[in-house]
This record gives structure tokens, sequence and C-alpha cells, in this order.
């Protein structure tokens, strides 16, 4: 909380010079304005500044060779920025020793991983976060996928990203975790299954479908 | 092998489970698994782009064709390539009545799409028929979307039927409608204010799945306001004593543990609710105290509920006792082998330390491995623990070590923290001013372009105020040192742009100030900067600019200026200049040099960047002038409203009075529009534009007579002021003649005291209290450190400290300064004295070589003079860690011996290779997906 306001201070002064320096000195009414827009800025920002929120803000699989076999973006990234990001992330998590702490700091951010055989789950959250609570959500989220997928494997993952996405949509949703039971997550994703299997047999007839569904 | 491959291939069919994708799809995936290079991968990619582009567009496309195609794009994007040209088929597909083809519809745009997307607007309306829809995995399904795309302005649209799903029959759909509230009322919380009641409501809710996500809104709404809350504190309790209790289902357990997640979101919440809050800590003791028992430390979710706990601790008013427990389970993590608890230890001890000082004592060993440790993570997790502890004896030895692991990094972003940090440290607990400069120097050099131009302005202004005393000798010892530290510098190559902006100006303005150096040295060597730097305006400024200053003090002090060819020529350089700063610069110095000595002292007064200038804002002191004016048959103002059909009489009035109403007023003016839309260039020289919005600004005290009599001292200067405003880059202005230069650097001057204030009160304000106290405990660490890794430099930076100064110097630059730290001075005397003894006593016979020396360390070194024997109790110091290392030993092992008990059960152990696994390592390497050829059991070994 502490460094963000001090960043705010340090944008504002920034701000403050360039406009210092874009109007002739003897223009202290500028200044004057620009100082108390400052000084308003760093308050304005310090009332607000005490809102934390935690939340989880991209889901990465990637392979041992950095092949990414899992993306999940919660906050807005741009195409350009994912890419940057992958191979940033890749480049620092492939190469570290296996002995190490599980979390990187990253541009401000935690990235909490874990790696599987040959793949390793990455998730970024924000600095003050729980790491070790991460790191048992992604935990879960194998745990969940070996449940589904019966001694899961980096192919069903690379055959079936379309299952993970629904099997982590229904773990995480807009970066927190709603569902902690295995139990619920599984009993969820097998009635979409039942559905589509449903679907898969009587693919023309709709009215079958929700009857099967709400069976 | 080709067998296995065939094989490989009907297995990955398999497990398709006859999701009906082509042989096309699995090729597509199978050739990107087995592709070598990332080329190879694009070239995949882009012919697969150009294929799904003509398939999408033909028409009559059979809608399971079509559904593969959408996940084939989803692949597409996966990888990181533009699918963007399919979006709008993802979009037609959530149209589709079929679920299964809605779902992937859905799946596809939360994928594609964020919340700003134009076709979000083509997606809200199905959606908000899904919403309403009989089928509960619909209406799931368009809830996900909800959370993922639904914006500020479309909130509206589906708000009505999230609340009606808050009470929908199925928990599934009861958790995701919250989720979405949650969500909006992220995005916008005034949309959804009036429905906060409802979170509070389904805290009961009967499913514990819907309990767990209500915490997360909960978890939001608490933290921005927290008073209204405060009676669910017992609420929170009971439901953590209950989930403790293992009085929820079954199904929640996650290794062993009882619903963990929920634990820990219960425990944030609490620590937010009762933080400072006597009372509602109270409630919370016995149940943090159960887990402190309960928990498992031996799985690696029984340590993350004890590191919430200890957060909790740490933001709540503890108890002795459980701050005991907290201690203990700290000093757990640290002994562990594992580079995960140990992390967590140091972040733990970070926190704790702001209560109980006394903790860290007994883990410096343990902390200072941290710092040595190979791993990055660790290492910068503990450079945060130090930069927590530094006070002002321990802060050279820290700093030194934050800049060395400054210089060794190559990330940007820690790069500038670390220097931020550094900065910080050293202008809240610099021992000396000399070792300040130094630090700030290193700081610049490995990190100038990295740190803020604050920074820089800051050490400016502090070697042009001095610190606070009175003592000009020392100030201008200080100059010196700056000057001669920066000539030596300031011919390597490459130095940071913002380092250079520095040298330059303290070189024009004390360069030749005591008379060691020619101005022709000086201006050689500013030449060369400019030269060295053309491409670098803002350092070309700063050079001409200094120039000046010397040519300007020459030529006051009546000898005679000779402009070195060199300057010459860059004076013409810069004369033909694109940049019209520079431009103005030069000839500026041109007009300069061709002063006399009484007009040059008045514009360029020998360092006067210091001295304060008062603004009279009103003008006022015109007021006497304009009556004339007036009286003599001019205009009145008109302000700008009633101005605007009046332009004739503008202009009537100001070529009227043109050559009498005065350059600065004119100039003033002139300067003054170029802002705000320039009605009139007549209307200019009239104060117009801007005065309203000063008028409601009144800050600026009024001061007539200074200004006036500034005003009327001189013509030329005048003339020079209004050109030199133009370059007004804070730092030079100081510089400047006083009338002109001032205002800037005076406001520059409050806005950083201001900003220094509101940090220093927001930071400075938590740790004071506890780095007084703290005192005792860090120093046997310091001391190690100080003694085996920076013996050396940290003592020759003391004795140097010593023979300058004879003692602390305390004020520094920041306006709060001479209050607090003059404080902090005299009081670790006793303070340490008498912390000493205790500590000492209490502690473990291991630490205690250290204790004693840290106590004849600091008395020495804090009672200020005594310089002699420095070198004396440092070498006695260097012995310390000969004296210790046996101690340390045998504690370490004791470490290792007690951890490796508890986790090496936590290290997973391998499950015996089944068949099934096997067989689909050897799938997996052959379709070029590669595993680690060490673990073929893959997965499941780490689960069985």
């Amino acid at each position: 909380m502490y460094f963000q306001v001090q960043f705010v201070a340090s944008v504002s002064a920034e701000e403050f010079t360039l406009l210092s320096s874009c109007f002739p000195r003897s223009c202290t009414f500028y200044l004057v304005l620009c100082i108390n827009l400052f000084l308003f800025f760093l308050l304005a920002q310090e009332s607000w500044v005490g809102v934390l929120y935690f939340q989880i803000h991209f889901v990465l699989l990637v392979s041992r060779q950095g092949k990414v076999r899992l993306t999940k973006w919660y906050s807005p990234y741009t195409q350009k920025e994912r890419s940057k990001v992958i191979r940033e992330l890749s480049g620092v998590i492939l190469n570290r020793g296996p002995k190490l702490c599980n979390f990187i700091e990253w541009r401000g951010y935690k990235v909490v991983y874990k790696r599987y055989a040959s793949l390793y789950f990455c998730m970024c959250i924000d600095e003050a976060d729980n790491e070790l609570e991460v790191l048992e959500i992604i935990h879960h989220y194998v745990e969940i996928l070996d449940r589904y997928f019966g001694s899961v494997c980096e192919l069903d993952l690379i055959f079936n990203f379309h299952k993970a996405y629904y099997i982590l949509d229904e773990l995480l949703i807009a970066g927190e975790l709603q569902e902690s039971s295995k139990k619920t997550v599984a009993r969820i994703i097998s009635a979409q299954d039942q559905l589509v299997e449903a679907a898969k047999e009587e693919a023309s007839s709709i009215s079958n479908i929700i009857a099967q569904a709400t069976k | 092998m080709e067998q296995l491959k065939t094989i490989g291939r009907e297995l990955a069919m398999g497990s398709q489970g006859g999701f009906g994708q082509s042989k096309e799809f699995l090729d597509l995936v199978k050739s990107i698994g087995e592709s070598r290079s990332k080329a190879e991968e694009d070239r995949i990619v882009l012919s697969e782009i150009d294929i799904l582009k003509r398939k999408l567009l033909e028409p009559d496309v059979p809608k399971r064709k079509m559904k593969e195609y959408i996940i084939r794009l989803v692949y597409i994007e996966m990888l990181g390539h533009d699918a963007s040209f399919g979006y709008i088929h993802a979009v037609k597909m959530t149209h589709d009545d079929n679920l299964l083809l809605k779902r992937t519809g859905y799946l596809a745009v939360t994928l594609f799409l964020d919340e700003d997307h134009d076709l979000i607007i083509l997606i809200v309306n199905t959606i908000q028929k899904d919403l309403r829809s009989d089928n509960y995995l619909v209406v799931c399904a368009a809830l996900n979307a909800v959370c993922r795309l639904i914006n500020e302005e479309t909130i509206p649209a589906v708000l009505p039927q999230v609340v009606d799903l808050l009470n929908h029959g199925k928990e599934a759909v009861r958790k995701k409608a919250i989720m979405a509230l949650h969500r909006f009322h992220r995005k916008s919380p005034s949309s959804v204010s009036h429905l906060v009641s409802n979170f509070r409501r389904k805290l009961c809710d009967s499913d514990p799945g819907v309990m767990g996500a209500t915490l997360c809104p909960l978890f939001d709404l608490i933290s921005e306001d927290v008073a209204s809350y405060k009676d669910l504190v017992s609420s929170f309790v009971g439901i953590l004593k209950q989930v403790t209790e293992r009085k929820l289902p079954k199904s929640y357990d996650y290794h062993q543990m009882p619903a963990p997640f929920i634990q820990i979101k219960l425990l944030k919440i609490m620590a937010l609710l009762s933080s400072g809050d006597k009372s509602a800590s109270e409630m919370m003791y016995m149940v943090l105290g159960d887990l402190f028992r309960k928990c498992d430390s031996s799985t690696n979710i029984g340590n993350a509920i004890l590191y919430e706990c200890i957060r909790c601790i740490s933001c709540i008013i503890p108890s002795p006792k459980l701050l005991e427990d907290a201690a203990e389970a700290i000093s757990k993590f640290l002994k562990s082998d594992s580079h995960n608890l140990k992390y967590m230890g140091i972040d733990g001890l970070g926190r704790l330390i702001k209560i109980s000082s006394d903790i860290a004592e007994q883990h410096q060993l343990a902390v200072i491995d941290c710092l040595e440790d190979p791993d990055d993570t660790l290492k910068r997790k503990t450079f945060e623990l130090l930069y927590k502890m530094t006070k002002s004896s321990n802060v050279e030895v820290i700093v030194d070590r934050m800049i060395d692991y400054m210089i060794s990094i190559n990330d940007n972003h820690y790069k500038t923290e670390i220097a931020s940090r550094c900065v910080e440290l050293a202008e809240q607990f610099a021992p000396s001013n000399q070792w300040f400069i130094q630090i700030m120097n290193k700081v610049f050099e490995h990190a100038g372009d990295l740190v803020n131009i604050k920074v820089a302005h800051n050490l400016m202004r502090l070697i042009a105020e001095g610190f606070g005393e009175d003592d000009d000798d020392a100030d201008n010892k200080l100059r010196l040192s700056a000057v001669e530290s920066y000539l030596q510098i300031i011919s390597e190559p490459k130095l940071p742009s913002l380092f250079l902006q520095v040298i330059s100006w303290v070189l024009g303005e004390y360069g030749t100030a005591d008379g060691k150096y020619s101005a022709s040295y000086i201006s050689g060597k500013l030449c060369d900067v400019a030269d060295a730097y053309s491409s670098d305006e803002t350092v070309k400024g700063y050079a001409v600019t200094a120039l000046m200053k010397i040519y300007a003090f020459e030529i006051a002090s009546w000898r005679k200026v000779d402009v070195l060819p060199e300057c010459q020529s860059l004076i013409e350089e810069l004369l033909a200049s694109h940049s019209t700063d520079l431009q103005q610069r030069a000839y500026e110095l041109q007009a300069l040099l061709a002063l006399d000595a009484r007009a040059v002292e008045s514009i360029l007064p020998l360092d006067a960047s210091c001295e304060d200038i008062e603004v009279d804002k009103d003008l006022s002191f015109l007021n006497g002038y304009i009556q004339q004016a007036i009286e003599s048959g001019a205009q009145p103002y008109v302000s700008e409203r009633e101005r605007s059909g009046g332009m004739f009489e503008t202009t009537d009035y100001h070529s009227q009075d043109h050559h009498e109403v005065t350059s600065h007023a004119l100039r003033f003016e002139a300067y003054e529009l170029p802002k705000p839309s320039v009605p009139s260039q007549a209307s200019a020289a009239l104060v117009p534009v801007p005065e309203p919005s000063y008028y409601s600004e009144p800050h600026q005290p009024i001061s007539t007579s200074s200004s006036v009599s500034e005003r009327e001292s001189s013509e030329i200067k005048l003339r020079l002021d209004g050109v030199k405003q133009k370059w007004g880059r804070p730092s030079y202005q100081s510089s400047t003649s006083a009338s002109s230069s001032t205002p800037p650097q005076a406001a520059n001057g409050t806005s950083i005291r201001s900003d220094g204030g509101g940090v220093a009160s927001s930071s400075s304000s938590k740790p004071r209290s506890s780095y007084e106290s703290k005192k005792p405990e860090i120093d046997p660490e310091k001391q190690r450190l100080a003694a085996s890794l920076f013996g050396g430099s940290s003592s020759s930076s003391r004795s140097d400290r010593k023979s300058s100064s004879g003692g602390h110097k305390p004020a520094k630059g920041t306006a709060n300064k001479p209050a607090t730290v003059p404080k902090e001075n005299p009081i670790p005397v006793p303070d340490l004295l008498d912390f000493d003894e205790p500590t000492g006593t209490s502690d473990v016979a291991a630490t205690d070589p250290f204790k004693e020396l840290e106590g004849l360390m600091e008395s020495s070194s804090q009672d200020g003079g005594g310089s002699t024997d420095v070198m004396g109790l440092y070498s006695t110091d260097a012995s310390a860690p000969v004296k210790t290392t046996t101690s340390v030993d045998s504690l370490l092992s004791e470490l290792s011996d007690s951890s490796r008990g508890t986790y090496h059960q936590s290290q997973t152990t391998k499950g015996p290779n089944s068949k099934e696994a096997l067989e689909k390592d050897a799938l997996v390497r052959q379709m070029g997906v590669n595993p680690t050829s060490q673990n073929p059991t893959l997965f499941k070994d780490l689960l069985g």
C-alpha cells in the first residue's frame, strides 16, 4: 500500500516537473495549481488505496519445452502482452532449479508455479497474497483433473484442453476460488458430460437434452 | 515404433470420448506437439489459420463441424496467434439452442473476448435469455460468461436476472450468481450497492460451497468499509470454529484438513475486521490458538493455514500466547529444508517484526543463510525483510548489500524497486552526508535510468541546501567532495542521463565555488559531456546552463572570461539547434556573455539556488501602475467572458499601451497563454485566461514589496527573465536569477516536501516506533554481516564518516527530518544499553558472543566522537566469527536435525510405476511431448 502511494507521488512529481518545464518559470500560477492537483491526487489516492483485492490474474500451463498447453487470463491482457508474459515467464520458470521455491516475484506480482512431470502449472497472484494457498489451489486443480481423466497426463490436456477449461471454470471464476470441494466440481462436470453424451445420441432433439439434464 | 505410434493415436482418439474431433484437428495438435522450434510451430499455425479462414466462410457449415472449428480457433488463440477473424462465429454459436454447442460458444467467447470488446453487445441478449433458462447447466454457462464479459455499461441489463438466481434451487447456480455479483461490485461498486445485504444473507446458505463463495465478495466489501461489518466478527469466528471442528461435509476436506480454503479466506477476513480492534481480536484468540494446535505442519496446506494465521496475528492485537505460537510457527518455517517454507518464514518474520522485535533476533543466522541463498526469490524476500529492519545503526551494511545485489541483476523492474529502497533508506538513515552522496552516486551509476527523477532533485537540493546546520564549512566541504567525485566519474562512458543531469547541475553550481578548479577546466568537462551525449537534449540543456552559470560567476567576480573554443563551437552549434529549448539556452548564454558584471550578478547570484522567492500572484504591485494607465486614458481590464464580444477594444488597448505596459507584464502573459487556447494575441498581454482558475486556488502568500523591487531593479533582468522561463526545469531554476527561477523551485520544494511528509507519515510512522526498540536485536546479525562480509567496506565508510564530521549529522533534505532524526540519535544510547542486558541474558547461549560484541560496538559507535579506536574495534569485531562459528555450527546442525524429521515426510513419495502410466508415458514421448525421463509415472505418482 505504501509503495503505491509512493509511486503515485513519484508519478505526479514527474508530471509536475514535466509541466513546469513546459511553462515559463514565472508562471507560478501554474505551479501552484500543479501542487494543488498533486496534493489532491495524493489524498485521493490514499483514500482508496486501502482497498486490497486478492485474485489470480492468469493461469498458465507450459510444458518443459516452453510449449503452451493452457492459458486463462482473468485480468485483461492484449494478445501481444500475453505472448510476452508467456515468453518471459517460461524463460524464468523453466530455468529454475528443482530445489528452489515455487514462487517468483515478477513485475510486482508473484507467480506461483508447480511442476507435474513435464508440465508446469503457473498462477499469477498479487504480491500480498498467500503463496502456499495458491500452490494448493494448483494442486487441487491437478487432483480434479486427475480424478476426471483418470491418472491424467499431459496428453490428456493437449487433446482435451477444452475440457480442462471447463473444469477450470468450475474451480475458479473471475480469478477467485469458487469451489473447494472436489466432489461438487466432479458432479457438475459429469452432469455436463452426460448432457454431451445425450447430445451425441440424439443430437437433434433439444427437449430430450433438457429432460436429461433436469432429471 | 510405427506400431506404437498407431496405438498412441488410437489411445488419443479414445480419450476424446468420441467428441467428434476430426482427423485434421488431431493432426494439427500432433504436428504442433512434434514441432521442434517456435518458427515451425508458427508456420503450422499460420497455415491452419488460412484453412480455418476459408472453411469458416463456406456456406452452410454443419454445426458439429463449426464446433470443431471454434475449438481449433481456441487452440490457435491459446498458442498466441490472432484468431479474431473467427470471433463472430463463436458469438453466433452462443445463440445456438443446442446446449453442447452453446457451451462451446460460451467457452470460446470467454477466452476470446474481454469485457470491452465490440462484440459483447451481441452476446448480452443471449446471456439474458440463457439466465432465464430452465436448464441449470445453461444458466451456469451463461453465468460463467457473465463473470468474464459483462462490463460496467451492461451490468444493468443482466443484474435483475442474476439477483433472481441468488435463490435458485441449484447451489452451483447460487454460487456462480454470487461470484457474478462480486464481479459487478468490483467493476462498479455503485451498481450493486443496494444488494450488499444479499451477501450477508448468503453467508447463511445451506450449502457450504455457496457460503465459501460468499466470502470472496465479503472480503472486498469489508476491506472497503470495516466499520459496518464489525457485527459479523462473531459469525466468522463461529464459522471458522465449526470448520475446524469438521462440521462441514467430508467432501470439503483437502489432505485431511477440513475445508482449508474456506479457513484461509475466513482468516483473511478476520484479519481485516479486527485490525486494531481489541475486543474483536479477543474473540479470535481461542480459535486462532486452536488452529495453531490443530494445523498439521507436515502438509503444504497446513502450512498455508499456519502462514495465514501468522498474517492474521500480525494484523490484529494479539495476545502474548498467540505471538509465541506465531513465533514458533515461523521458526519451524525457517528451519525447514523447503525453500517455500523458508520464504514464508522470512515473510512472516517481516510481518511480526512490527509487533514483537525480539523475534528476528533468534533467527539471524537463518536470515543470513537466506540472504546468501542462490534462490533469487528467497534473496529478494530477505532483502525486503532487511529493508523493514533497517535503522541508522545497520543502514550502511544493508544498503551496501542491496547495492551489490542491484548491480548484479538485470531485471529492470526489481532493479527499480531496490534502487528506490536504497534511496529511501539512505535518505532516512544516512549516517553522514558523504556516505549519502556516495550511495546516491552508486545508485545513479548503476540504475540511473530507473530511479525516479525526484531522487535526482532531492540530491541536488541536498547538495545545495546543505544539511540544515549553520555550518557553512561542512556544506562547502561536502560540495567540494561532490564536485570531486563527479569530476572523476564524468569521464566514464555511458552514464545514465539522470546522473549526468545531476553532475552538470552540481558542476555548474559549485564547480568553481571554492577556487580549486578553474572555470575553463570545469567548462571543458561540461563541453565534453554535451559532446559525448549529443543525442540527449536534456543533458545538453543541463550542460549549457551549467556553462552559463560558470561564466556568470566568473563575470560577476570581475574575472576575465575566455570562452573555450570547443565551448564556442558548442554554442554555435546549439544556436542552430532544432530544439527550441537548447537554442534558447544558447542565445541566453550568448547574451549573458555580453553583459556587465553587475547585471550578471543579479541574474545569476552565486549559490542562490535555495533562496525562496515569494510570489505575488495577485500582481497587486501593478495596481499603482494600472491606476496610472487608466487615468491616462487606458481601457480598464475586461475579463475574458466580457471580452468575447469586444475584441477590438482590447486590441486597441493593447496597441495603445504596448510600449508602456512594460516588458514584464507583457512577457508574463505571453508565456502563460500557450496552454489554454489562446483567445487573442492582444489579450495575452493582460492576464486574462487562466485567471479564474487561479483565484479558485489561492495558496501562495503575497508579498508585494519584494517582487516590486525586484522587477524595478533591472530592466535587463526582466527581459532575460522572460526568456529564461522558457526552459524552466526545476533544477535549473534554483541556480538562475532569484526572481525568475525560484517560483518553480520553491514550488518544487514544497511538492517534494509535502510528499516526503506524506510518505514519511504513512511509512515511517509505523516503522519508526519499532525501529527504536528494535535496535538491539538486529545488530548482532549486522555485525556478523559486517565482520564476515563487509568488514572492510563498512569499517572504512565508518571511519570515513567519523573523520569527516565527528559524529552524525542528522538533518537531511526532507523537511521532517530535523525533527525526527536528532531525536533518534541520542536515544539509542541508553535504549540500546538498556536493551542489551536483558536480551543478552535471555537469549540462547549460541548468540551470546554477538550480544557482547554488539554492546561494545554500539556504545562506541553511538557516542559519536570515538573515531580513534574504530579500527581497533573492528579488529575485535573481525574475530567474532571465529569465536562464534562453533556455536553457529552446532545450532545449524540442530536445525537440520529437527527439520529433517518433519520435512522428509512432506516430501512426496514416489509410487510404484503402474503399467498404465508407463504406457501413457510412451505415448507422450512419441507424440512429441517429451516428458521428463526421470519420472515416467507422471501425475499419478505425484498425486498417488
